[in-house]
């Protein structure tokens, strides 16, 4: 295998990154608005967001093709601000891959060797494992037009390493492709991030994607980092409603906050008494609202039973859809706060008809305050 | 197999039940009917003339081997184009880049370069005489500063032709090259940055082999053009400065009917062989086609 490219001993291949208070505005509008982030050595860390929400930005600052508008980048404690792209050594994989049509696969891969004065036949020889290591063995010669959108995209990889770059910079890489390979991709970009142990910063806005690859997500939004946190975290204890509702599909109920027993929120929804957990303490009184994911809540009225502590909530079945896999049903509590409930399909369970009555539980480790 | 075949039957009997379309020729006939008559058999007609005038004889070109003042005019009107499209590139090459990279000037620029194209070439040559001549504005500014003690003589020289030449071709040049920059996609330069490339390696390994359609058009129209011209050179070239166009216009007038459809035909002859030329020129050939898709 390309042993020149990968190491067995990859601790320290990675640069640390660091952003204090990055910002960039165009004409008064800010794209970033200060944006504070640690990144580590090695580290697969994703920026994801919505559009607009300043990812690609961010990134490309880093990279050097925007210049912050005030904060400081620092690689490996040293601030690159000044630095122009070409001496910052950074591998970048780009969303249309960037590929340069009047140079072969191999010229293309050996493009940032050449830069960096490397010979010919040294040059030759990391090209031939760059392609090893991305599966393309023999398809130097081709031209990038003679090549699939996921070849091209595995080209565009091979490029960027090849010259062993601590960081690599990588903006929507797998968006034009299809869901097939998009996820073949996505484990194939984690285990080649395992091999090479360098940093990897990725920006998406698909948060499946996020949630599969990413040691560390930073969920961003209108400029800012909302949350950041590896993806279980960020999933099981969104930490504001807008990372409950872009990370996975959540349900919102507005709540009054009773009191707290044992740092758990007691709070009344609809009637009911709803525990959930909190980061901070809310006052007793105060207007809340509370969240829980769909598939973590099950219909409490059959033979189903749990010892975990529950939250339990009378609800009417507003729409029934079979989706394969699962069960999707739309709920309506008495006061009218519609909510989302998935189950597993089993032709075991019986299915819900639009209009029936019925009792939903879930557990209080699931309910969060946001 | 039977379900497949289904298709294209299905296909055809709708297109039959469409209401009637001309076919595209048809549309293009008027067009083509006027060419014929009032360009192709004028054209041809003047070109027979060098075969059969006074009766069917290749004599006329045979005795241009021979012929100094004529082999001297053709190698004439090739260096004077060669020169021409050489100095339109050196100097169309850095407006064109700076009309596409920056946007905020293009449009001025843009002006600047099409302004004198919409001139017509008589008033833009008069223009140069006035500004070349031996009273003219050039040799008065510079008599002025005492940068010369005598009148330079700039018209009717060579150079007059040239730098009026070029003035008047630089916009073929400058558009087509523009065009072709412009489809470069902007984050190839980017790429090349970011893996490691200066800018200047960046235009020379990825902007200028990427903008080489572009230069093909522009070196094939200039050149192609720049054979042909006859005003121009005419009116601000040396006396002993004749191109291929001028001794056909000077053949004309001495009613030299059957020399003048000969020379024609050299001309056309010369400038189709030097597009076919250029098709085969590696690189090039292909770079045209893709400029034009």
């Amino acid at each position: 295998m390309a042993a020149g490219l990968t190491v067995m001993n990859a601790a320290g291949r990675g640069a640390k990154v660091t952003l204090n208070d990055l910002e960039k505005s165009y004409d008064r509008a800010a794209a970033v608005a200060g944006v504070s982030l640690d990144v580590d050595s090695g580290e697969f860390l994703t920026l994801l967001g919505p559009s607009g929400s300043g990812k690609t930005t961010t990134l490309m600052m880093i990279a050097g093709f925007e210049t912050p508008t005030r904060g400081d980048i620092a690689i490996d404690g040293k601030s690159v601000v000044a630095m122009p792209p070409h001496h910052r050594n950074i591998g970048m994989v780009f969303q249309n891959y960037a590929l340069f049509p009047h140079l072969s696969v191999a010229d293309n891969i050996g493009f940032p060797l050449k830069q960096r004065g490397v010979g010919k036949a040294e040059r030759a020889k990391l090209v031939g494992e760059a392609l090893e290591l991305v599966h393309l063995p023999g398809y130097g010669d081709r031209y990038p037009r003679q090549l699939s959108g996921g070849q091209q995209q595995r080209v565009a990889f091979a490029r960027a390493i090849v010259f062993k770059p601590r960081l690599l910079l990588m903006d929507e890489p797998l968006g034009a492709l299809d869901k097939q390979l998009r996820e073949n991709l996505q484990l194939e970009m984690r285990r080649l991030h395992a091999d090479l142990g360098i940093t990897f910063i990725y920006v998406t806005h698909d948060q499946e994607e996020a949630l599969v690859m990413s040691d560390r997500i930073a969920v961003m939004n209108e400029g800012l980092v909302a949350q950041v946190g590896r993806p279980e975290d960020l999933y099981d204890r969104p930490g504001s409603r807008f990372v409950a509702a872009f990370l996975g599909e959540s349900n919102f109920l507005p709540a009054t906050v009773r009191g707290i027993e044992h740092d758990v929120v007691v709070a009344e929804c609809d009637g009911a008494i709803i525990r959930a957990l909190s980061a901070s303490p809310p006052a007793t009184g105060e207007k809340v609202t509370l969240t829980t994911r769909p598939e973590r809540i099950r219909f409490a009225d059959g033979a189903w039973s749990s010892t975990a502590p529950q939250n339990r909530l009378s609800v009417t079945v507003t729409e029934a859809l079979f989706a394969g896999e699962r069960c999707r049903y739309s709920l309506q509590a008495s006061d009218g706060t519609a909510m989302v409930l998935k189950e597993p399909s089993s032709a075991a369970i019986r299915r819900r008809a639009v209009g029936e009555r019925a009792e939903i539980a879930w557990s209080v480790a699931d309910t969060i305050l946001v | 197999m039977e379900v497949r075949s289904i298709g294209p039957a299905g296909t055809r009997q709708v297109g039959a039940l469409r209401s009637w379309q001309p076919p595209m020729p048809l549309l293009a006939a008027p067009l083509l009917l006027f060419m014929l008559a009032f360009y192709a058999v004028p054209v041809l007609s003047m070109l027979m003339r060098s075969v059969n005038d006074p009766a069917w004889t290749l004599s006329h070109y045979a005795s241009l081997t021979g012929d100094t003042v004529f082999l001297k005019v053709l190698s004439n009107t090739l260096y004077t184009s060669l020169t021409v499209t050489l100095g339109a590139l050196v100097l169309g090459y850095p407006v064109a880049l700076s009309l596409v990279r920056a946007p905020r000037c293009a449009p001025v620029i843009l002006i600047l370069i099409l302004l004198p194209f919409w001139t017509s070439v008589l008033v833009r040559s008069y223009a140069w005489m006035v500004l070349m001549g031996r009273h003219g504005i050039i040799n008065e500014a510079l008599l002025a500063v005492d940068m010369i003690d005598q009148p330079l003589r700039i018209l009717n020289t060579p150079l007059a032709t040239r730098i009026a030449m070029i003035h008047i071709l630089l916009p073929y040049m400058v558009l087509p090259i523009a065009n072709a920059l412009r489809q470069i996609d902007p984050s190839l330069a980017r790429a090349s940055s970011g893996l490691g490339a200066t800018p200047g390696a960046t235009f020379r390994q990825i902007t200028l082999p990427l903008s080489m359609p572009g230069v093909a058009a522009g070196v094939l129209l200039v050149f192609v053009l720049a054979l042909g011209f006859y005003i121009t050179p005419a009116m601000l070239g040396g006396p002993r400065e004749i191109t291929l166009s001028m001794l056909i216009a000077q053949q004309v007038d001495q009613l030299n009917w059957a020399y003048a459809a000969t020379l024609s035909a050299v001309l056309v002859g010369t400038t189709l062989a030097i597009i076919a030329a250029m098709y085969r020129l590696p690189g090039v050939g292909n770079a045209l086609r893709m400029s034009a898709r």
